[in-house]
């Protein structure tokens, strides 16, 4: 199982907290998939939204605090520090956006950010592409789990670049790989626990299903199965095929 | 038979014109004179929309909502029965597949019929879904006939404390939280337009990825925007996102938006409970009505309904969760 900085994850289904037709419902997702991380957005909620995070906190899920909507090295740092403090928690899933429309991380401030808040003891999941290079900066500054895109956000269009995230793993065997974003379907997140993912980072797939906790649990059993397959060992591709059972000596009339 | 409604805002109202007309005496208290800008339901959009509403709400909306549009037509007359028109630009079509996919008692229209439907929307919206059963209203010229109604029968709203010793009908929404302790505040922020240039004539969903947005006609060239949904009980400001959001979406429906007056800014808290159905609670000798979310327009009739039936039949009613005499 994962560990995240000092933390053990037994569930490695993380789902955000936007976006469901109701907390009660939310509620039930957490609840049916097992799910023991949620991520929560500091931004909108803040001050006045005391009643859904009480809400939240009953639930006893082990929070991580985003900062999602930020723009710029300067507005993540302090909602992070906002977050600290609210939260409790030196986690922060750190997101500094970089384009309006695909929502796209921007690497170069990302890396900053990350570095100023190492430094300052928080313990940092950047939200970041598929990119190599990225990943070894994120590293250097001091980040211990890498939560590489598989699309951009809320597209659901699932795992855009396998071969740049099985590289990440191959590259960073020791370092907790979190797909965060992009994933629409069970399959995607099972086909990420296969390559060797640690975790799966979702919301809007369960959120806005026709049946949200039906979901989850769909999720939740993908993630599973992904994950087994991982540590079962898959056995690999090959052009030739080759029968399970030999045709030498079947009857040929 | 005498009964004390508290709070009037749009479920005491609704709940006292149904007592009334069915023979209660009744009597309607408030710390302010209704209706006015202290209650969310002054801020509303109004849309009588069930199915629309089936996009997120649950089963118990959409069935008791559809018995409001007829129970407004009976108590106020301001009923506008022009159905409801969901659109979205040609790149987030998945999302009318989703809406349609989530609701019923639609049909599909193209640019020709949404021509047809709203003249003004011809050529620049090319796919729609219209719910030809749905209506909406003017939520203050409502309220306030509800008001007068009463007025008629000789209630008039109060500010005297209700007395302790007579069944009273708490409706005062978000300020019940001092005894309901699961009850949410909901953060809504709205616009309201004025663009005479410009002609819709029945409510308008513009669907987006990121800021869904509906437009509600009042007449005269007047729109309401509405409305953002955010877990908070903050009722002191609109934010810039907020508004610039709810603008961009306006005039990505009609560019003709960009020219309108601001008349108003709303901004308010609708109280909710965690599943965000609404309740009916009985303590003693205090009846709760609460928790109508963004659906107060669409559940207060079959609420007030549902509490006369209690009160003069004892009818258990189905959204009763607690009932300690």
């Amino acid at each position: 199982m994962a560990r995240f900085y000092d933390v053990d994850i037994t569930n490695p289904l993380m789902l955000g907290t936007a976006l469901y037709p109701s907390p009660a419902i939310l509620k039930d997702a957490f609840k049916v998939s097992g799910a023991e991380i949620a991520t929560v957005s500091l931004r909108r909620e803040q001050g006045a939204g005391q009643d859904f995070w009480s809400l939240i906190k009953s639930m006893n899920l082990r929070l991580l605090p985003n900062t999602a909507g930020c723009y710029s090295v300067k507005e993540a740092v302090t909602t992070a520090y906002m977050a600290r403090e609210v939260f409790d928690t030196p986690w922060i899933k750190l997101e500094v956006i970089g384009h309006t429309d695909t929502l796209q991380p921007e690497p170069f401030a990302l890396v900053e950010a990350a570095r100023i808040l190492s430094e300052d003891g928080f313990q940092v999941f950047p939200y970041m592409t598929d990119d190599l290079v990225l990943a070894d900066r994120l590293v250097e500054v001091g980040c211990r789990v890498l939560m590489p895109w598989g699309a951009p956000i809320g597209s659901g269009l699932g795992l855009n670049n396998v071969y740049a995230l099985k590289t990440l793993r191959n590259y960073f065997p020791d370092i907790p790989l979190v797909v965060d974003a992009g994933i629409g379907l069970p399959s995607h997140a099972a086909r990420a626990m296969e390559l060797g993912f640690d975790a799966i980072l979702l919301n809007t797939a369960v959120a806005k299903a026709q049946d949200p906790v039906k979901m989850a649990q769909a999720f939740s059993l993908a993630i599973q199965a992904g994950a087994l397959g991982y540590q079962a060992g898959p056995m690999e591709v090959r052009d030739m095929a080759s029968p399970s059972t030999p045709v030498i000596g079947k009857a040929w009339l | 038979m005498r009964v004390q409604v508290v709070g009037a805002g749009v479920a005491g109202l609704c709940v006292a014109n149904e007592l009334s007309s069915r023979g209660v005496e009744v009597s309607l208290h408030d710390t302010h004179r209704p209706p006015g800008p202290h209650a969310c339901s002054w801020w509303a959009g109004g849309m009588l929309a069930p199915f629309c509403e089936g996009e997120s709400a649950e089963e118990p909306v959409i069935r008791l909502g559809t018995r409001a549009a007829s129970w407004w037509q009976k108590f106020t007359g301001a009923v506008e029965y022009k159905g409801s028109l969901v659109l979205s630009a040609k790149r987030d079509k998945n999302e009318l597949l989703r809406f349609a996919s989530m609701t019923r008692q639609h049909r599909w229209v193209d640019h020709l019929s949404i021509a047809e439907l709203e003249p003004d929307l011809a050529g620049h919206i090319r796919q729609g879904l219209y719910f030809d059963s749905e209506a909406h209203l003017d939520p203050r010229v409502a309220l306030a006939r509800l008001v007068d109604t009463l007025a008629s029968q000789g209630v008039v709203c109060t500010q005297e404390e209700p007395l302790s010793d007579i069944l009273t009908i708490d409706c005062r929404g978000l300020a019940a939280k001092d005894t309901l302790a699961d009850l949410r505040g909901v953060k809504g922020e709205m616009l309201i337009l004025k663009n005479p240039e410009l002609n819709i004539s029945r409510p308008v969903r513009f669907i987006h990825p990121r800021m869904p947005l509906y437009i509600v006609p009042r007449g005269s060239g007047v729109y309401m925007l509405g409305a953002t949904m955010i877990e908070s009980s903050d009722r002191s400001r609109i934010t810039a996102r907020s508004m610039l959001e709810l603008l961009s979406a306006a005039y990505a429906l009609h560019p003709a938006f960009a020219e309108s007056e601001v008349l108003e800014i709303g901004v308010d808290v609708r109280p909710a409970f965690p599943d965000n159905l609404p309740r009916i609670r009985r303590r003693g000798n205090r009846l709760f009505i609460n928790g109508l979310y963004r659906h107060g327009y669409l559940l207060a009739p079959a609420l007030a309904e549902m509490t006369a039936d209690y009160i003069l039949t004892h009818k258990q009613p189905e959204l009763m969760d607690e009932c300690t005499i």
